[in-house]
């Protein structure tokens, strides 16, 4: 069993309650903060834990906060994004619905390091069921003093506000979800400024993920050398998977990081293996991941065990490696078509993309419409290298990583599984059947991989 | 999205929108949350609410109504409404039923849930049956990806479908009187 600093009391009596929650050792980073911490000293902490963003770049979250700017008289704010709309991920929702208040704990500690005396939390407004939990909690908090003026006599004022979106997986993106929430079109844009020095309505702002802010409260109640210990190298602390696709055991799971990924997909205590049949193909950290076939997820190109860490999962680059991304783990059986999978995948980013970058707005369009002809029996060889092209020059070529978050999984699965690409293009009255290959998987003759 | 455009038409035959006084209230308090000079942020908690009290949908009277009630110009909000795809620019049916079909979702039989759907209501996806009852809509992740298949109505989502729970779903939605808002109203 890994240790569980997130979870831990998840499925606890009223845990979801104020009083379950503080039955249960909640708001205790408040009152070790507010009374005992100076803001730097917060900061410093959660400097030593080494915990990094886990929306998905992994940025390292002390570094972030000590950006922010602090031009006097200026207000500062926490902006937690909520949005969670990367395909594959799920795991915030099961944080926010389960265990609110370790939400609303973490920012309220986290905007005493800051000196934000307002924050909001940007939802997705899918998750509107989400939302009522969350006014529940903070109302809870609120009247209990956890929130409010001079909160546990410190002087430290705080108030949360619940702000919710409409629909737009760019909306995740951090400034186009400050757009968002000033009310406009979910346009990100261009950096610099960052968020740090001209944010939500022109001040200095932090956007950090659910989960980064809960991991706070842990870092917080026992110090930050104490998360540092868990974990590999610069990937410390613990990670939720959200895990889907063809696996048994689909779910959200809090892993310490370092665990093998041979362990984590296989272990009846995660994802209990591949349902039915065999692996083909894992995608570890949501669709804008690189595609990895089954033998690159368990192993490095250097054929050693690949790890469930930020490090591990890169190794050897997008040549044969991938990224830990958000943690939205889904995995592929052989009855699943990888040109299906990419159209599909395609599908999801053009008509996500804001449509301010032409390559991104067009591209992902033009990808999507040689996808589709491919998928349904109609492409032609030149097609492959056409997708390859459209690809390679939307990535870098954006305002906002929309563009290369399309661009990689069609490289990836050209770059694995260019043979299944050949096959649908020589064999087009087969791939018409969508489930082309459920009876007969395809049989993929894996590259040697260069050392 | 963005990239897809949404046309701004007046439908005909639409009825005249106004606020209920219990929704101007909620309004009020959701402007409150925002700085002197910021309520332009609380378009889209409003548009949401404009649609729950337009029976699912906004139109321009319902668009034209928030920009009053904001102070904000006609375009600043169609070009709101027009981005998101929560909001339906055009009348739907009574239960708007809402399916998954990104990849995590097809990888477990989302597109069996989209044709089972069509073909027990004899719609396509973006249509509504002719008694006005249902609309199916296919959506992107709804971040439900590990009980999927998935659809979601109104605030509801329901998880882990089958065929058969599909068809239980829509027999009691066609008793129900009501329509499930992503809101309380
Ligand atoms: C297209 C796009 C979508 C994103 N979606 C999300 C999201 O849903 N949730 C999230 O936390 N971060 C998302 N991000 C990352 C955010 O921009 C930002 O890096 C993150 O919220 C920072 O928080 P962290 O440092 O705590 O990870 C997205 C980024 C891009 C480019
Ligand atoms: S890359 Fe795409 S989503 Fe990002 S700003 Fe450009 S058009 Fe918009
Ligand atoms: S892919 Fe359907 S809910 Fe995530």
């Amino acid at each position: 069993m890994g240790r569980k600093l997130l979870l831990e009391h998840v499925g606890k009596p009223g845990i979801q309650g104020l009083e379950g929650y503080r039955a249960n050792g909640g708001y205790r980073s408040v009152e070790k903060a507010l009374r005992t911490l100076t803001p730097e000293a917060v900061l410093e902490e959660v400097k030593k834990s080494g915990l990094r963003g886990r929306g998905g770049a992994g940025f390292p979250t002390g570094m972030k906060w000590s950006f922010m700017a602090k031009p006097p008289g200026v207000p500062r704010y926490l902006v937690v994004n909520a949005d969670e709309s990367e395909p594959g991920t799920f795991k915030d929702r099961y944080l926010m619905e389960r265990i609110p208040h370790l939400l609303v704990e973490g920012m309220i500690t986290a905007s005493f390091a800051l000196g934000a005396n307002v924050s909001y939390i940007y939802i997705r407004g899918e998750y509107f069921y989400i939302h009522r939990i969350l006014e529940r909690a903070i109302g809870e908090a609120r009247a209990a003093g956890w929130l409010g003026k001079n909160i546990l006599g410190s002087g430290f004022d705080h108030e949360i506000h619940v702000q919710i979106g409409a629909g737009a997986y760019i909306c995740g993106e951090e400034t186009a979800l400050l757009e968002s929430l000033e009310g406009k079109r979910g346009n990100p844009r261009i950096k610099p400024p960052f968020p740090a020095v001209k944010g939500l309505y022109d001040c200095p702002t932090v956007v950090n993920n659910v989960e980064t802010i809960a991991a706070v409260v842990p870092i917080i109640n026992d110090g930050g050398e104490e998360y540092a210990k868990i974990g590999v190298g610069k990937s410390t602390g613990t990670k939720l998977i959200s895990a889907g696709g063809n696996i048994k055991r689909p779910g959200v799971y809090e892993i310490e990081l370092g665990l093998p990924c041979e362990e984590f997909l296989n272990s009846d205590e995660w994802c209990g293996g591949v349902e039915g049949r065999a692996l083909k193909a894992v995608v570890p950290g949501g669709s804008s991941v690189p595609i990895v076939p089954a033998e690159l997820f368990f192993k490095t190109a250097k054929f050693e065990p690949r790890l469930m860490t930020y490090e591990s999962l890169a190794d050897g680059g997008f040549q044969t490696g991938t990224m830990l991304g958000s943690g939205g783990f889904y995995a592929y059986n052989d009855a699943q078509c990888i040109v299906r999978s990419t159209w599909n995948h395609t599908r999801f980013y053009h008509h996500e993309s804001c449509g301010q970058c032409s390559p991104c707005r067009e591209g992902t369009g033009w990808m999507e419409k040689v996808l589709h002809r491919l998928e349904h029996g109609h492409g032609r060889m030149d097609d492959i290298d056409l997708l390859w092209d459209i690809q390679k020059r939307i990535e870098g070529n954006t305002i906002c990583p929309l563009g290369d978050a399309a661009a990689w999984p069609v490289a990836s699965a050209i770059r694995h599984f260019r043979d299944e690409f050949e096959f649908h293009a020589t064999h087009p009255t087969k791939v018409k059947d969508p489930k082309h290959f459920e009876k007969e998987p395809f049989v993929r003759k894996p590259k040697p991989v260069e050392a | 999205m963005g990239a897809t455009i949404k046309a701004i038409t007046r439908t005909e035959g639409t009825a005249p929108f106004a606020f209920s006084e219990s929704a101007l209230a909620e309004c009020r308090t959701i402007i409150a949350r925002y700085p002197e000079g910021r309520g332009k942020s609380a378009l889209l908690p409003i548009l949401h609410i404009a649609q729950a009290e337009n029976d699912g949908w906004l139109s321009v009277d319902a668009m034209d109504a928030v920009a009053q009630l904001l102070g904000l110009r006609h375009i600043e909000v169609y070009e709101v409404a027009s981005f998101y795809s929560m909001f339906n620019l055009h009348p739907v049916g009574r239960h708007v039923l809402e399916v998954c079909q990104t990849t995590p979702c097809m990888l477990r039989g989302s597109d069996d849930i989209v044709a089972h759907v069509e073909k027990r209501l004899g719609i396509h996806a973006g249509e509504t049956t002719k008694d006005g009852l249902f609309t199916l809509k296919t959506v992107e992740c709804l971040g439900s990806c590990g009980t999927a298949p998935m659809l979601q109505c109104g605030a509801k989502y329901h998880e882990d479908l089958t065929p058969a729970k599909v068809d239980a779903l829509i027999e009691t939605l066609r008793n129900e009187p009501t329509r499930n808002n992503y809101t309380d109203r």
